[in-house]
């Protein structure tokens, strides 16, 4: 599906490669995948760069994102409204910040957005309750939760200011054994 | 602020525009120098323009004040411009300017638009503040139009510049595919403006260097964009019109003779990243079984498919070892050496010849395979063969070393890669974080394995809790120690049991080979290989039984397991090879006996014909007659051979009945089943990561073993490990079941590698000192009539090298210069081993340095924060104050309950530096601002901001930080 040579011009593929970290063949399969969650609003044919988006509900149901505690946040976070209605463009942008190959910077650029959760740049206590209820099904008990969150800061916030700026937040990551191979989404 | 980004974006703006309008500001001083008389609006616009060029040339006179503060503030952010946020804000004006630059037909319109999206972005960022901001920002509008103006300006500017590069490529008859364009443009909008303005002038060389300056910037953006955090359009356009920005000035770079090569330095390199990228999508092209991974990954977490990236790496491995092996021994020996049956070792005997052909002979590599490439003994002592003279022996035994050195080569190299991955770990500082930002694994997308994953996320946090809380408790110290040494002796035990069992077997194989293995049944032919297999097999399991008494963190569990696995598969091997050495010398002394025979044999043959006369032609005997030495390197490569092939069968034979059968089983019988079969005693399997990447690894040292005597090995790896890519992901996509326990793969990675290693050197050391002390058969193999296998390398230096040649090297092998040379290097990793050490200690030094300073800071940023608010309180009653004051006078009848509030007012006044708490609490009716404070804050802090909007919140923080303190 899409492979076909007309989904894109030549053009659009170079400047996609350009602009993710993607082969064509990647940049093809993903127009597949894209199609394939909603066959009757995403056309084959992309050479006018039609002006679609398909809303969260659908994308969340991708293999890729549908067990992820994070998914909602994460769509949120790459679409250009901010409400999870994603085009092609934002698809294509996820999959690259999120594949193996995008840098650290990029990211913890992008993880520190998913992790804000009320988007006030700054990532505080109310956020770091939902980050861990969301990663434990919420089976922490009230207080677990309220000192998990309360080390968290204590650790990572250099101002003092008892909540994470991207700064401190980039500063941890960057010292994260683990950040790089589980911030990747295969595709 | 917000007004500061979008002040910042202004200036870029200019400083694309300075770029863009480099060319037409010579343009316009010739202009006006030489036509003073120009259409009014014309002569208005350009006098806007020329207030923008003063601000970026120094050379025009009468700069204003705002146009220098303007540059200073430009020089700012050029300065920052490494920042996501500013570069952001940059190119988004940038991209305003190429649109007004570029704009063939007129375009004001599209312009505004572009002004009131940007303009609609920044109010985006400055949400909060913008109602303070407002005035900044009505200034910001009038600009914004002033620069629409401009950019028509502009705009026909550049259709005068297409029209002078036209003349000058008329001049110069240079051409770049770009410029044809540029000048069609400019001819085609020429109509009104074009009155006589075309001017040949060539471009000075500042602003040349200054456009190459321009172009090299776009296009290291374009090489960067891929790495920008701004959503896809931006992307998209900021890229488009990048490239034409290059397209469209490349060509005007470069004069005289250095243009044309200039030109033509472009094109090489837009055709090399052409190739580039082509050679990149070829290469992921390439990649096998990249798909097959990526969908395990995506079901089982990234542990399972460490597993088969590593088997991957394996195969990659061994296809070189195959290459070597195949094209440099086994083909040129089967192409250029003498055919089979030409002398004995490459016959069969006479006694075989009958049941040499039988699939049971042929399956335990006896037989027509035995006397074949495949093994050690078939190949000849000819020093050189074929046409083109190629050293046989020399060649095998190159390759033989070449192996084993690439191997090192190639495990070390991915030692010390990882370990570079993986430098940065073992520091605790933020458990916590650690654990909530990065513990979930983006790759599941199977419900199991992410309920696992819950799970297993879960019962971390809760023990990092009980950790930090310190409140472990110890139920029975004794009786869990006691449980350990009990687990331990049994292990022990296994352990001393299997090794006795397979030296017991290579015993008694030894015994049935004497006898001739025709007598007995299958099983006690293959007896050794079995015991050895499922020994393999069984003990695992035995050993993972055992550690449920041990009641260890499933990760020191997992640790222990893999040791004792290690141990176990690692003591099997070297008594099999100590029995295959005992087998070495019964060989050997057979093989005396043999020799003496055949001397016996031959004198009685030339004796038998009478014929005294030893000119006449020699006595044909067929090959398959003459009597042959018992050869023990093909046997040791045969034995080798068996071993990985019943190893390969045991494995795959385990993995259909352990596996499939029982998921079969569990599936169907369970509708049919007393208790549920899922979920209770059997249910399915989980993929066991590293029993199984350790049987690849010692299935590995078995190849580096045995590869020297059976050049094949190689070749049967190859398709094992072929065989299993496929047949495993099959298995664990069909019939298993994902980890109860996850565990990150990371960090084990240099573990396997290590161990990797260790069976690396462990199973050279053998071959080595086969290879070294035991002189080769004397009628078998490429080394036979030679009193030790290296020897080879001494007959070449001898024999095909000039005298000199191999003189100097007896000189450089001799003792006298050997041992001095090794004591070098002994010194030589003796030093680089205790600079490692300091090394080491210096970083830990350091760390602990950065450690303290972070403490630091953090103290710092407080103590400046609680000033900051400080200043700000008084600032804020000191304006309150005047307020009050103003309204006293304007008020007479409020003045009597005022009094006491301004009373209480002045006093805080004067007691100046210590607000209480509920002054805090005020809202602040005036956004009166020191910036004192604020500077002295940001100073303290320090900090890169790269967030767009980040500016926005330290006011707010500013405030925060007292009420947080009250808590």
């Amino acid at each position: 599906m899409g492979n076909k040579q007309t989904t894109f011009t030549e053009e659009q593929l170079e400047a996609y490669q350009d602009c993710t970290y993607f082969t064509r063949k990647e940049i093809l399969s993903l127009h597949g995948r894209y199609r394939e969650l909603a066959p009757h609003l995403v056309p084959l044919d992309y050479t006018n760069n039609p002006d679609i988006k398909v809303p969260m509900a659908l994308i969340v149901t991708m293999p890729e994102l549908k067990e992820n505690p994070f998914r909602d946040r994460i769509v949120e976070t790459f679409s250009e409204d901010g409400q999870g209605n994603m085009s092609f463009n934002d698809f294509v942008d996820m999959f690259s910040a999120l594949c193996e190959t995008a840098p650290r910077e990029l990211k913890t650029i992008y993880a520190f957005k998913i992790y804000d959760f009320n988007r006030d740049n700054f990532i505080c206590k109310e956020d770091l309750q939902k980050t861990l209820n969301k990663l434990t099904k919420g089976e922490l008990t009230p207080e677990e939760v309220t000192l998990v969150c309360d080390k968290a800061i204590e650790e990572a916030d250099l101002d003092a200011d008892n909540k994470l700026s991207f700064s401190d937040f980039e500063n941890m990551i960057s010292k994260a054994p683990d950040f790089l191979s589980n911030f990747h989404v295969r595709i | 602020m917000p007004g500061d980004t979008l002040i910042t974006s202004e200036n870029d703006t200019d400083i694309e525009l300075d770029f863009a309008g480099v060319e037409d500001f010579q343009e316009n001083h010739k202009r006006e120098k030489h036509y003073g008389k120009r259409r009014n609006g014309d002569r208005q616009q350009n006098k806007r323009e020329n207030q923008r060029r003063k601000r970026s040339s120094k050379s025009v006179q009468g700069i204003r004040e705002e146009s220098q503060s303007k540059t200073e503030r430009r020089e700012r952010s050029r300065r920052r411009k490494g920042k996501a946020e500013h570069e952001t804000s940059g190119h988004e004006g940038n991209k305003r300017e190429r649109d007004q630059t570029r704009a063939k037909s007129t375009k004001s319109k599209k312009n505004i638009k572009n002004e009131k999206t940007r303009k609609l972005e920044g109010k985006e960022d400055g949400e909060a503040q913008e109602k303070s901001e407002k005035g900044k920002l009505k200034l910001v509008c009038a600009k914004n139009e002033e620069k629409i103006e401009s950019g028509d300006q502009l705009k026909e500017k550049e259709k005068a510049l297409g029209v002078k590069k036209k003349k000058k490529r008329r001049k110069k008859v240079v051409e770049t595919s770009s410029e044809p364009e540029t000048s069609e443009d400019g001819d085609d909008e020429e109509e009104v403006n074009n009155d006589g303005e075309v001017r040949p002038e060539l471009l000075s060389p500042e602003e040349l260097e200054k456009l190459k300056e321009a172009v090299d910037e776009k296009k290291k953006l374009i090489q960067s964009l891929r790495g920008k955090p701004w959503p896809m359009k931006q992307k998209l356009v900021t890229l488009r019109e990048s490239q034409l920005f290059v397209e469209k000035y490349e060509g005007a770079l470069g004069k005289g003779k250095g243009r044309k090569l200039y030109a033509y330095k472009v094109m090489m390199t837009k055709k090399w990243m052409k190739f580039q990228r082509d050679f990149e999508n070829f290469k992921t092209a390439c990649i096998p079984w990249e798909m097959k991974i990526k969908e395990i990954e995506s079901h089982f977490g990234s542990s399972v498919a460490s597993y088969f990236i590593f088997l991957r790496w394996m195969y990659s491995i061994n296809m070189i070892l195959f290459g070597l092996t195949f094209g440099l021994v086994m083909v040129p020996e089967a192409l250029m050496g003498r055919p089979y049956g030409s002398i004995p070792r490459k016959t069969v005997p006479r006694a075989e010849e009958a049941g040499a052909m039988d699939f049971a002979v042929l399956w335990d590599f006896g037989g027509y395979a035995q006397y074949s490439v495949l093994f050690y003994g078939y190949y000849n002592n000819q020093r050189a063969i074929g046409w083109f003279k190629f050293r046989m022996p020399l060649s095998y035994f190159l390759v033989g070393v070449g192996t084993v050195a690439y191997s090192y080569m190639v495990v070390i190299r991915t030692m010390a890669r990882n370990a570079n991955e993986s430098g940065i770990g073992d520091d605790n500082s933020f458990n916590f974080s650690w654990k909530m930002f990065t513990s979930w694994d983006y790759l599941i997308g199977n419900p199991e394995t992410a309920d696992n994953k819950f799970a297993s996320i879960t019962t971390s946090f809760k023990e990092a809790i009980l950790e930090e809380q310190e409140s472990r408790k110890d139920d029975n110290i004794h009786l869990t120690r006691f449980l350990r040494v009990l687990a331990n002796f049994l292990v022990l035990c296994c352990l001393a049991g299997s090794g006795y069992l397979i030296y017991f077997v290579v015993r008694r194989s030894q015994k049935f080979a004497l006898d001739g293995l025709e007598n007995h049944s299958w099983w006690e032919r293959n007896e050794v290989n079995m015991v050895m297999s499922l020994l393999g097999m069984f003990c695992p399991m035995l050993f993972d039984v055992i550690s449920t008494l041990e009641n260890y963190h499933p990760r020191v569990a997992l640790q222990w397991q893999l040791g004792r696995i290690f141990a176990l598969f690692l003591g099997n091997l070297y008594t099999f090879i100590i029995a295959l050495m005992d087998a070495i010398n019964l060989k050997r002394k057979e093989e005396k006996v043999v020799k003496y025979n055949i001397t016996m044999w031959e004198a009685s043959l030339y004796n038998g014909t009478g014929s005294e006369n030893s000119t006449a032609p020699p006595i044909t005997i067929h090959p398959a007659d003459v009597p042959r030495g018992p050869c023990w390197e093909t046997m040791v490569g045969q034995e080798f051979v068996r071993l990985i092939i019943s190893d390969t069968m045991t494995t795959y034979i385990t993995l259909l009945i352990g596996d499939f059968l029982r998921a079969v089983l569990v599936r169907f019988l369970n509708h049919c089943w007393c208790w549920d079969l899922e979920a209770g005693f059997p249910s399915y399997s989980e993929f066991d990561v590293s029993g199984n990447v350790l049987g690849l690894i010692f299935n590995q040292g078995m190849i580096w073993m045995g590869a020297f005597y059976a050049p094949c090995l190689p070749a049967l790896n190859l398709l094992r490990l072929h065989v299993s890519m496929y047949l495993q992901c099959w298995a664990v996509m069909c019939c298993n079941v994902p980890q109860e326990r996850v565990f990150k793969a990371s960090g084990s990675n240099n573990f396997y590698m290590a161990m990797l290693l260790v069976i690396l050197f462990l199973s050279t050391l053998p071959a080595i000192y086969t290879i070294v002390t035991i002189p080769p058969s004397f009628d078998c193999g490429p080394f036979s009539g030679k009193n030790r296998m290296f020897d080879v390398i001494q007959e070449t230096l001898e024999s095909d090298f000039p005298a000199w040649f191999s003189k100097v090297f007896s000189y450089a092998s001799n003792p006298g210069l050997v041992l001095p040379f090794i004591l070098l290097m002994v010194l030589a990793i003796y030093y680089l081993q205790s600079t490692s050490k300091s090394y080491k200690e210096a970083n830990v030094e350091l760390k602990k340095k950065l450690q303290m300073q972070n403490e630091e800071n953090k103290k710092k940023n407080k103590q400046a924060a609680l000033k900051a608010q400080m200043d700000l309180e008084e600032a804020r009653k000191s304006a309150s104050q005047t307020a009050v004051h103003q309204r006293n006078n304007n008020d007479s009848v409020q003045r009597r309950e005022d009094d006491e509030e301004i009373d209480n007012k002045n006093q805080r006044m004067y007691h100046g530096r210590n607000p209480s708490p509920s002054v805090g609490n005020r809202e602040p009716h005036f956004p009166v601002r020191d910036p004192g404070p604020r500077n002295a804050h940001n100073g303290n802090h320090g900090n890169p901001r790269y967030l767009p909007g980040f500016h926005q919140q330290s006011e707010p923080r500013m405030c925060r930080v007292p009420s947080l303190e009250r808590h």
